[in-house]
């Protein structure tokens, strides 16, 4: 509830801000000042179960300490979003205060799609998360390539919450409880009425866009590389963790028990947005591009959490989080430091900068699944809850093979990096200092000590 | 204070870790090798020292232990030496000193990091060869490749970056495909109870997986996914197209880390993981490894005959060893098995042996074609002598280390077939051809533009090459040492099979 009031108010404060404060410096430490207080705030709820507020929400959401530890990895990975990329956000445009003021808007609908206990507020949640980074994508104006992705991502944006809608209602209407509550929906394990079924089918779908999940994933590559670097960070990480958590809750919650009917559709996309992701990325030259690639490939191991549905599930979902967004918001921050985006841009990166070679060399083990970094925890966790479901296991074999294929293109940047001479300046070198290298360390070891010790981050779910 | 503050394995899986992170922040190359060279031998004095401690019900406290790690799924850091995991520790610090003596005039950009990366593999395979538990093992057989990655990408020859990518792919894939089967085969445990009261429904404890209650079906395909991982390792035909090309490419002493230790890895990890955990599987699929291995060893000989790299003739011969050790190991008796161990020892060296004298050709001629020697024997007659030696050794000539170990394999292989055995041993034959037709073409005849400059080795090539002789004469005169530290895992491993 803290993080949720919160956020909504510094989005409001931030807004503001830009009509207040002419600096153009000051906005981002008013937004580091409002996401450590959100984290804080979270914190306390988290720990001792205090909330600043008490309203009633008549069970719409529900607050417990899985989804405050989900909530709690977000804040932190935006934490260090902020501070490692802050600066570049400065660069977008001149509007930063209404920027961060949209980030902390997306916070708060990252939280409520974290705690829905309706599939109202589901919605609402998941359509406060997407308006503002429709104007996020467009935040470059005088780029064309800007323009095209924001209008792309809303058109299509606009087209799967349609279908959401319409599945929320035929779930409302198809249910005899008349409810939206989620834990209403459970109909036991027998067929599933058609008007159920038609609404599952819809809102697998709808949320299977919001998660760029194949074949739901064409706006993904372009939106991400038309959009200013430093939001594709933001929204292929943090934004599309969520899309993944309210995902699986919903489908935990409300159509657990007849996973036995769904799961199949599940699988299907599964594989696909496996196969997709890591074919397409072995081909890509420029990293951004990759690393959109990467993201749906990624989000193929996330999906096995959604056909898993059990305890290690929802563990390694916690894990994949905080893995996954630690490693790409890394990458994406030295990417914009670089002067060229392609691959061979990155050469001879480790004579130049051996510090930033080394974190990238970490974050690309990390996404790659290596053991001792939170990558490989994370991708094991998940794998140990699609073996345990006992359902199809060659979908595990399946899953290796692709992160397999993942090594390839995430090792030709280390490749770059390491073994090949630089022909040209790659990087701005004035614009590395110590404070971004000390951050970047922090993450580097962060990844580190939840490779080793993952029970860490698990510890928090089970206050 | 052994036993209680540290213990034996702790000490071979963490000196050199420490070792190797401060060579990373060595600033002088001279540095760096010195602080590699004394770990390595710190490393080695301490391997020395366990092999007097080796009985397990008196000295137990020394050699194994055992902390909580990942309490909520069932995984402790387990590690321990026995039996034939204590001797391949031992070969590991033997090796790595070796290596560095041997290399010690060789010059790398940046040593402080290769010599960093080289201590950081050791780390590695100690890891794999004392690991007691499942997940563990899996952390430490994927570290052990990562460095070597490195090494060989950066230090390595003109198309390293290739090479070492496509060695890097084969390993990755067997190890992830090993893994879902860990995965598996974990469920499958029973639970465990820890010593502060925690209790998980699953456990990664080797014991554990000994005892998992995995049915015939389950058994039969997991025993593939395991063995594919190994297979990938060791290497076994089909799976060994990334070998020689690898050890081509790869600077002199990563190859010798590769084809002297690492490959040990896959052969252990049958030993240890693969037979016990699916002895009916292992039993059922006999015929299928054994036939591989032989038919990787005839393959892997005949193109070692063509070959006119140095490099890869010694990497092809190597395919045929393991293969031999391979099949020993599923001949399935204590004769096959027990000569295995001890070949998995004598190998090491040997092969070690011969790396440092291809460098050694290769350093003082720039070449590794063989067509293109000649007549090295005038020149540099000490070295000859220790390659002939080494040679020798290397196609088992009685007296020498690799004998004993042929031998035994070979009696066993026979008592499982005859026809088996009689295939393996066109094996044998083939590679006495091609090692003395590489020593006449290379050390005898007419001398040859390129080697008329050509110097005798010096001091520490020497000292080097002194120390392997003595090794190869002495355990082929003496091999008890071995046998006695292997024998009863050879017993019980052979109880397995029924």
């Amino acid at each position: 509830m803290n993080a949720i009031i919160f956020s909504a108010a510094w989005g409001i404060v931030m807004m503001f801000s830009g009509a207040f404060i002419k600096s153009k410096a000051t906005p981002k430490y008013l937004a580091l000042a409002g996401i450590v207080l959100l984290f804080v705030v979270n914190a306390l709820e988290l720990n001792s179960g205090r909330s600043f507020f008490t309203i009633d929400t008549h069970d719409m959401l529900l607050i417990n300490s899985y989804n405050l530890a989900f909530i709690a990895v977000v804040l932190a990975c935006t934490m260090i979003y902020f501070l490692l990329s802050g600066r570049d956000v400065e660069k977008v445009g001149s509007h930063v205060g209404e920027y961060f003021g949209l980030i902390f808007f997306v916070l708060c609908g990252v939280s409520l799609a974290a705690t829905f206990n309706t599939l109202l507020f589901l919605f609402i949640g998941i359509e406060i998360i997407s308006i503002p980074l429709y104007i996020l994508t467009g935040s470059d104006k005088r780029n064309l390539k800007s323009n095209e992705a924001a209008l792309k991502y809303f058109l299509m944006g606009a087209f799967s919450t349609g279908i959401m809608l319409m599945g929320i209602a035929f779930i409302y209407g198809g249910n005899s409880a008349g409810s939206f509550f989620i834990n209403n929906i459970q109909l036991g394990t027998g067929k599933l009425p058609v008007m159920i079924a038609v609404g599952l089918v819809m809102l697998i779908v709808s949320m299977s866009f919001k998660v760029s999940a194949a074949p739901f994933h064409f706006w993904t590559p372009d939106v991400y590389d038309g959009a200013p670097t430093v939001f594709t960070s933001f929204m292929s990480t943090i934004v599309k963790v969520a899309g993944f958590f309210a995902f699986a809750r919903l489908f935990e919650n409300a159509f657990g028990r007849m996973q036995s009917q769904w799961q199949t559709l599940i699988l299907v996309i599964t594989v696909a947005t496996l196969l997709i992701g890591n074919i397409t990325a072995v081909f890509q030259q420029s990293v951004k591009r990759m690393l959109a690639y990467s993201s749906i490939a990624q989000a193929g191991f996330m999906l096995l959490a959604l056909f898993a549905l059990n305890e290690k599930a929802r563990e390694g979902l916690l894990l994949y989080t905080a893995a996954y967004s630690l490693a790409t918001i890394g990458l994406f921050a030295i990417l914009i430091k670089m002067e060229d985006y392609t691959i061979d841009g990155f050469n001879g990166l480790s004579k130049k900068q051996p510090l930033l070679a080394f974190c990238a060399t970490i974050f690309l083990l990390s996404l790659t699944g290596i053991p001792l970094t939170a990558g490989f925890q994370s991708k094991f966790y998940m794998l140990m809850a699609a073996v345990q479901n006992g359902h199809h296991f060659w979908l595990v074999i399946v899953a290796v093979l692709f992160a397999a294929v993942s090594a390839y293109y995430y090792f030709r940047i280390i490749q770059a990096m390491y073994f090949k001479e630089a022909t040209q300046d790659v990087i701005q070198t004035s614009d590395i200092r110590m404070g971004f290298k000390l951050v970047l360390i922090i993450t580097v070891l962060l990844i580190l000590a939840l490779g080793i010790y993952p029970e860490l981050l698990l510890g928090w779910m089970y206050h | 204070m052994l036993g209680t503050y540290i213990t034996f394995p702790e000490l071979l899986i963490w000196l050199p870790l420490l070792a190797g992170v401060a060579c990373f922040f060595a600033k002088k190359e001279q540095a760096a090798k010195a602080i590699a060279l004394l770990g390595s031998l710190l490393v080695l004095s301490v391997s020395i020292v366990t092999l007097f401690y080796t009985d397990n019900t008196q000295y137990g406290s020394y050699n194994q232990v055992n902390y909580i790690w990942l309490k909520y799924i069932g995984n402790s850091f387990n590690i321990g030496l026995d039996g034939y995991g204590r001797m391949l520790t031992f070969l590991t610090a033997l090796s790595f000193p070796i290596i560095f003596l041997a290399t010690y005039r060789n010059t790398y950009k940046r040593s402080s990091v290769f010599y960093g990366l080289m201590l950081l593999t050791q780390c590695g395979l100690m890891g794999v060869f004392c690991a007691k538990d499942a997940l563990l093992f899996y952390f430490f057989w994927e570290l052990a490749l990562i460095p070597v990655y490195f090494l060989c990408s950066i230090w390595g020859g003109e198309k390293r970056i290739q090479t070492t990518f496509k060695f890097f792919v084969y390993t990755f894939t067997g190890s992830l495909l090993m893994l879902t089967g860990i995965i598996y085969v974990y469920l499958q445990t029973s639970g465990r109870v820890f010593e502060d009261g925690t209790v998980v429904s699953h456990s990664f404890a080797m014991t554990a997986f000994y005892k998992a209650n995995l049915t015939w079906a389950d058994q039969n395909w997991l025993f593939w996914l395991f063995f594919v991982a190994f297979a990938i390792k060791m290497p076994i035909f089909p799976f060994h197209t990334w070998q020689p090309d690898t050890y081509d490419q790869a600077p002199t002493g990563v190859t010798m880390v590769l084809s002297g230790i690492m490959v040990k890895m896959g052969l252990f990890a049958v030993l240890r993981w693969l037979i016990p955990i699916f002895p009916e599987a292992s039993t059922k699929y006999t015929h299928i490894v054994v036939a591989l291995s032989v038919i990787g060893i005839i393959y892997a000989s005949c193109l070692a005959m063509v070959q006119d790299n140095l490099k890869k003739l010694v990497a092809y011969s190597s395919i045929a060893h393991i293969g031999l050790m391979c099949a020993s190991i599923f001949a399935m008796n204590i004769f096959s098995v027990q000569g295995m161990m001890l070949q998995m020892f004598n190998h090491g060296i040997n092969i070690i042996g011969l790396w440092i004298v291809v460098d050694l050709l290769e350093k003082k001629t720039g070449i590794k074609q063989i067509s293109q020697l000649g007549g090295v024997a005038t020149k540099a007659p000490v070295l000859t002598i220790m390659l002939v030696i080494i040679a020798l050794a290397n196609i088992a000539l009685p007296l020498t280390n690799a004998f004993a170990g042929e031998f035994l394999m070979f009696s066993g292989l026979y008592q499982y077939s005859g026809w088996m055995t009689a295939a393996a041993g066109i094996g044998i034959i083939l590679s006495a051809v091609y090692t003395l037709n590489m020593i006449q073409k290379i050390f005898y005849g007419e001398i040859v533009p390129a080697t008329a400059s050509v110097q005798d080795i010096a001091w520490n090539e020497k000292l080097v090459l002194g120390l392997i002789v003595c090794i190869i004469f002495v355990s082929g005169v003496y091999p008890q040492p071995v046998i006695d530290l292997t024998k009863n895992a050879a017993t019980e491993l052979v109880k397995l099979f029924n």
